[in-house]
């Protein structure tokens, strides 16, 4: 399968909040034979549009996040020593041990020391690690690192994606890599078939910021309906109330900040085609991009359909590929369906 | 050769992949034999003094304990790991090369207590792809090894890669192989250190060495912010160890140490603080008991999937060890 391929090199890549720019080119290539037109906007988002058929034509904005959590380089210390902040919601516990790329005038590798366990106190082993208590080590002294890196440069973890058993795929940024693929296997279906919607597949930038991206895609574009994809916890082992699986079927939100007769047509669609789902009720915010979207402009009916993967913000995240297969199937089916703004409230 | 003896599999226990491996880097430097253990001996026969020059081979990991009905696989440290440093890692299964990740609650589900609390061994596993127990059991089984999933990484002045404690003391008794001694020789590269000495207990039982040098990747905290806390720092040559947990140095072996590097003009540097403890303290009561010491490289974050080592400090090390088997050769202690 040669999507699981580009989502490996896409998970590869980094592009941490506010330089989403860096995965342009490579969106390019992947979009560039499946749609009639690219744009790219002044806060690093990337849009991909796919014309439909006939007159007074639907615009349908297809949104996934472009960014990925990472690190930032906030002091480079006498003995060489990187110190530095978070980009998002970095989980400290993922960092000691860790390898990481310093991305400065060029790619600088470094490892995120732990102290040896033979010198942790009783009390050092009860307490997590804060951020401000780690430093990054390159080997080299800050003479030599002033002049490759400075104050302000994104940090990722150095991590390979690889396969695991089945279609399971591990790898960092799979939040929201994983979304930008069922845009792209989306753009794939819409090629061949006939829809009389305008799509807009756009890669956001800013959300693990505060959602922050999507405002200025949707003025952009002015959709009439906005579908976010993005990925939802399938962590079971960590909270009994979490149903959803990898592997087993995608996820449907709906709540106050989801469309109810959109959301009602998707289901519907799921139901009819055997495409396996779980509903998720959201009584207030989505946590997604969904709630900066609806109230965009004179307010945007949203929907929101989530990947399942384990172990978010980890450099270790897991999807299965399948689902991304279902959700991109779904999105297909419900785009074609749609004729005119009719359809929704008939 | 310290890149194909720290990619190779060896946690303590399960020792076979680096043992082969070294077997066949010595086969011509010795009479090469295995005990009953698995140490991995090699005697450079000689009319001098019987010296036992100890590197253990083995490093710390992983033991599966359990296989859960959805795939998980549940596992215990061999060897001392902190486990806070074990979340959003992979690991590498030694018998089949499988590889699985050990993710963790996400930071969105995390209480406030969750988050500042360390986290606990008991609540992590080993994620495979797996769907089921069936399909774990195809790949991996009870009692299997795993390790940290990590590459040789050359840093230029320094060297990142798992286990360089101890394979950067193998490595250098495999140099010191090369050469010959008037002495009778016994390498030994042991298995088990990691989990209390026991691979040189038994081998220092079995070879009755006179004088025991073990060669370490010893504890390196250069890194936190009081220099009393460092015990050695990279760059500043190898370590001497006085005493740790496990021994006390030997002091006319010691005074014998450290005139050698001052005579050839190699850095040193004793080893501070007390923690750890190595082969020596085994070796240095076998018996009626041996004169023993300890000669370490300085390594950076042991016991964790990137440790490091400084160059110079691997070439300094090896050279003084060779000048102290040589002078071993000459002179009485």
């Amino acid at each position: 399968m040669e999507g699981k391929e580009i989502l490996k090199d896409l998970s590869n890549f980094s592009a941490v909040s506010g330089s989403e720019f860096q995965l342009h080119e490579k969106l390019e290539n992947i979009f560039k034979d499946l749609v009639d037109e690219i744009k790219k906007g002044i806060l690093g988002d990337f849009i991909a549009v796919k014309k439909g058929e006939g007159e007074n034509r639907l615009k349908v904005l297809l949104t996934a996040h472009a960014d990925e959590i990472g690190l930032m380089v906030t002091d480079i210390d006498d003995r060489g020593f990187v110190h530095f902040t978070n980009v998002g919601g970095v989980d400290p516990k993922t960092l000691p041990a860790q390898e990481v790329i310093i991305h400065g005038k060029e790619k600088v590798f470094g490892v995120i020391g732990a102290k040896p366990p033979h010198v942790l106190t009783d009390k050092d082993r009860k307490k997590s690690i804060k951020i401000d208590e780690m430093v990054i080590d390159c080997g080299m002294t800050r003479d030599e690192l002033e002049k490759l890196i400075s104050v302000g440069d994104f940090i990722t973890v150095k991590r390979h994606s690889i396969g695991l058993l089945g279609d399971f795929i591990t790898g960092k940024a799979l939040d929201n890599r994983s979304g930008i693929m069922v845009l792209y296997e989306c753009a794939k279906e819409l090629k061949n078939i006939k829809h009389s919607c305008d799509v807009y597949f756009a890669a956001t930038s800013l959300e693990e910021r505060g959602l922050l991206g999507i405002k200025t895609t949707a003025y952009e574009v002015s959709p009439d309906i906005g579908i976010v994809v993005d990925v939802t916890f399938a962590d079971k082992y960590a909270d009994s109330d979490i149903q959803i699986e990898c592997g087993k079927g995608v996820e449907i939100t709906i709540g106050p900040n989801i469309h109810p007769e959109l959301s009602e047509k998707l289901i519907k669609i799921a139901d009819e085609y055997a495409i396996p789902y779980t509903i998720d009720v959201s009584p207030a915010s989505t946590g997604t991009e969904t709630w900066n979207l609806q109230i965009c402009q004179e307010g945007i009916p949203t929907l929101l359909v989530s990947i399942p993967i384990r172990y978010m913000h980890t450099s270790t995240e897991v999807v299965n590929y399948k689902d991304i297969i279902r959700a991109a199937r779904l999105l297909v089916l419900f785009i074609s369906s749609l004729k005119d703004w009719g359809d929704i409230y008939a | 050769m310290l890149k194909k003896l720290t990619d190779a599999f060896g946690v303590s226990g399960c020792e076979k992949e680096i043992r082969n491996l070294i077997k066949e880097e010595v086969k011509n430097f010795g009479d090469v034999y295995i005990d009953k253990l698995g140490n991995l001996i090699v005697h450079k026969k000689g009319k001098g003094k019987r010296v036992m020059l100890a590197a253990h081979m083995d490093e710390v990991g992983f033991i599966v304990t359990s296989i859960k009905d959805d795939g998980k696989i549940k596992f215990a440290p061999v060897g001392g790991i902190d486990s806070r440093i074990l979340v959003s890692k992979r690991v590498v299964f030694g018998r089949t090369k499988i590889k699985g990740v050990i993710g963790y609650k996400p930071i969105h589900l995390q209480s406030e207590v969750e988050k500042n609390k360390a986290v606990d061994i008991k609540e992590l596993f080993i994620d495979i792809g797996a769907t089921s127990k069936e399909e774990a059991l195809k790949y991996v089984k009870i009692g299997d090894y795993a390790t940290f999933e990590s590459e040789y990484v050359d840093m230029g002045r320094y060297i990142k890669a798992k286990a360089l404690d101890d394979r950067v003391g193998c490595a250098i008794l495999i140099d010191v192989l090369k050469e010959n001694y008037n002495l009778d020789l016994y390498c030994v590269f042991t298995v088990q250190e990691e989990v209390g000495l026991r691979g040189a207990t038994v081998a220092a039982y079995s070879i009755e060495p006179e004088i025991g040098l073990v060669i370490e990747g010893t504890t390196c905290a250069d890194f936190v912010k009081d220099e009393k806390d460092f015990i050695t720092q990279t760059g500043k040559g190898p370590a001497i160890s006085v005493m740790d947990s496990s021994s006390i140095v030997n002091e006319r072996l010691f005074k014998r140490i450290i005139k050698v590097a001052e005579y050839y003009k190699i850095p040193y540097q004793l080893r501070r603080g007390t923690v750890g403890g190595n082969d020596a303290g085994a070796i240095h009561k076998s018996k009626v008991g041996c004169i023993t010491a300890s000669i370490s490289v300085p390594t950076r974050y042991i016991h964790s999937p990137i440790s490091m080592i400084n160059k110079d400090d691997y070439e300094n090390t090896l050279k003084l060890v060779k000048r102290v088997l040589e002078s071993l050769e000459k002179e009485e202690l």
